[in-house]
């Protein structure tokens, strides 16, 4: 009979406790941890800690290859266990709408107030040029979108558009359709702003160009207050969450551009984490703008109804996003 | 650690990125390959694919079986939904589980890390997920514009821009994406391994084989590699010719009835003692040529 080998002794001592934490590891990881006592919860970082530490001794002791690249993976995966998000997923929804979206929207404000800027002087220029000239309506909105909606139409075709109820069956359908549209041209926003924000603010430029033509089209035919109303309804959340997009997106591209004092890799990958922070806020704010849009709109005709919506909720976005909160000015300086 | 440990392939030490743990132990994580990553990503695409395929014949069935008053519109809604969510949060919704990996990314034994071995937070799988916009989508706008009938020129100069994003982990040491860069994280290799038998107990079980030191002394540690790997894979053609070879170059004379298997776990477990007797005194021996511990 030959000698047990050393590493083979240390192998027999150890292994039970790397097969128990691989059996925790895989329950955990299924995504059943409530189903785990709180004693095994707790032994899990006890066993890691001893698994890691017959890492050490695996790799200076021992020369089975199979045993040590088993010890790296558990180890790995209990790494990314023990030290991972500790939070439910109930208390990381209840922490973003408490704290991290509002906050976030006003560390972004600059770049909030730059979007929204583009957006009013694509909206100012398409305006002024498209009341001088109907000639430039077209070159503004393609017609595949205007849907009759052009400079020859009369007033009155204009105005039933504003307060049609045809097709009461497919308001839902269109609701959804205008989220799911509009959110992905908002996540499209974001994320071209880390090609340097250029395409980022193109995007708004045009997105206010459009809303300048069609409102001095209806301008023109005297209907611009009915206009106000039948946009404003859910363009307030609409095109405030739109601007928080572009907002995000600038927020990558400038720091991508301009890191300042940080690393460039640290600082894009700040601003890309704050951006998307905010993303999932626009996300929200379009499911309410398209609700808004696809059923309040069709059933609300009244223009002044339209305006008391539009102002309620530009107060209560403002409210939420930006009001100072207690306590706020303290935790941000940690 | 990393002076003493020799990593299994030598292919591999330049995709190995230190992690240090606050135990203070490096875990030495492997990137993943763009190979890796494009399979990955093939395997994800496939089954988004699939996926709506096979939801948009049901949804259809559902609207024409069922002959109630608004089931269309209810179809056409969950469908818009439906597909709103497979493209956007198919990847964001896997990777924000405990694997922290979509299908096609365990399937190849992957999962994302954040860069600085924090936590991975949700912002930051949002983050690395939206650019997918521009490194997937938009390149196949451009790509869909053509058949439209847009400009030659125009689609050629859309998609070389837009290819920049695509091919981004061609262009960096670490294999990221532009949305790995945008969120801090990377792919890593994070396959679930067994752990094997313990070759050396096979050894116990046998009649002993005397071996000389010279004869243990013939080889170094990538050839106990090798030999881990051949007897782990138990193919008994290459266990006999590799037991014919080492019998030749130590010079070992059969006993009658010796077999192969028998021969090549003993001397398996003679050159891993004495290899790593001579570890725990600090002397190594890398290979055959290496000067002998």
């Amino acid at each position: 009979m030959r000698d047990t080998l050393r590493s083979q002794r240390f192998r027999q001592a150890r292994e039970d406790q790397w097969r128990t934490l691989d059996r925790l590891l895989d329950r955990a990881e299924r995504g059943s941890v409530s189903d785990l006592t709180d004693a095994q919860l707790l032994s899990i970082p006890v066993l890691y800690r001893a698994t890691l530490s017959s890492l050490s001794v695996a790799r200076a002791t021992s020369l089975d290859r199979n045993l040590t690249a088993y010890l790296e993976a558990l180890c790995t995966r209990a790494y990314f266990f023990v030290y991972g998000p500790r939070t439910t997923l109930l208390e990381r929804i209840g922490g973003f709408f408490v704290t991290d979206w509002p906050r976030t929207a006003q560390r972004l404000w600059r770049e909030t107030l730059i979007s929204f800027a583009l957006m009013l002087m694509g909206a100012a220029i398409a305006y002024v040029l498209t009341l001088h000239d109907p000639g430039w309506y077209s070159a503004f909105i393609p017609a595949n979108l205007a849907g009759g909606r052009t400079p020859e139409a009369t007033a009155a075709a204009l105005r039933v558009v504003l307060y049609s109820q045809d097709n009461k069956g497919w308001l839902a359908p269109f609701a959804a359709f205008l989220f799911t549209h509009n959110a992905q041209i908002s996540i499209l926003a974001f994320a071209l702003g880390f090609a340097f924000c250029l395409p980022t603010g193109v995007l708004m430029t045009t997105n206010g160009c459009a809303l300048g033509a069609i409102f001095a089209l209806y301008v023109s035919h005297g209907l611009g207050f009915q206009m106000g109303g039948w946009l404003l309804i859910h363009g307030v959340t609409e095109l405030w969450a739109v601007t928080l997009s572009g907002a995000a997106g600038f927020r990558i591209g400038w720091r991508f551009a301009f890191p300042g004092e940080a690393q460039r890799l640290t600082a894009v990958a700040e601003a890309g984490r704050e951006g998307a922070m905010l993303m999932f806020g626009v996300i929200v704010m379009l499911s309410i703008a398209g609700l808004l849009e696809g059923l309040g709109r069709q059933l609300i005709t009244s223009d002044w109804a339209r305006y008391a919506i539009a102002g309620f909720s530009a107060v209560a976005w403002g409210v939420y996003l930006y009001a100072p909160r207690p306590g706020a000015r303290r935790e941000g300086a940690q | 650690m990393t002076d003493t440990y020799v990593p299994p392939s030598p292919l591999d030490t330049h995709r190995i990125r230190e992690l240090v743990t606050p135990e203070g132990v490096d875990l030495q994580l492997r990137l993943a390959d763009a190979g890796e990553r494009a399979g990955a990503f093939l395997i994800d695409a496939a089954v988004i694919v699939g996926v709506l395929i096979g939801a948009t014949i049901a949804l259809a069935l559902i609207a024409v079986v069922v002959r109630a008053p608004f089931m269309p519109q209810a179809m056409v809604v969950v469908w818009l939904l439906g597909f709103f969510l497979l493209r956007n949060f198919y990847f964001i919704g896997f990777e924000l589980s405990g694997r922290a990996a979509t299908p096609g990314k365990r399937m190849i034994g992957l999962r994302v890390a954040s860069r600085n071995g924090g936590p991975l937070t949700a912002d930051a799988i949002f983050a690395r997920n939206a650019l997918r916009e521009i490194e997937v989508y938009l390149p196949m706008s451009f790509i869909l514009a053509n058949a439209g009938g847009l400009g030659g020129w125009m689609v050629t100069a859309g998609l070389v821009w837009s290819g920049v994003f695509a091919l981004f982990p061609l262009f960096n040491r670490d294999r990221l994406r532009a949305g790995d860069l945008a969120a801090g994280t990377w792919v890593v290799r994070a396959p679930k391994r067994r752990l094997g038998i313990e070759l050396a107990r096979r050894a116990e079980a046998e009649a002993p084989f005397a071996f000389t030191v010279a004869q243990i002394g013939a080889y170094g540690e990538a050839e106990l590699q090798v030999l881990e790997d051949v007897l782990r894979s138990n193919n008994s053609r290459v266990v006999a010719d590799v037991a014919m070879r080492i019998r030749r170059k130590i010079e070992w004379t059969s006993a009658p009835g010796e077999r192969d298997g028998a021969f090549l776990d003993a001397y398996y477990a003679a050159l891993r003692g004495r290899l790593e007797t001579g570890m725990l005194f600090g002397r190594r021996r890398r290979d055959k040529h290496d000067r002998p511990v």
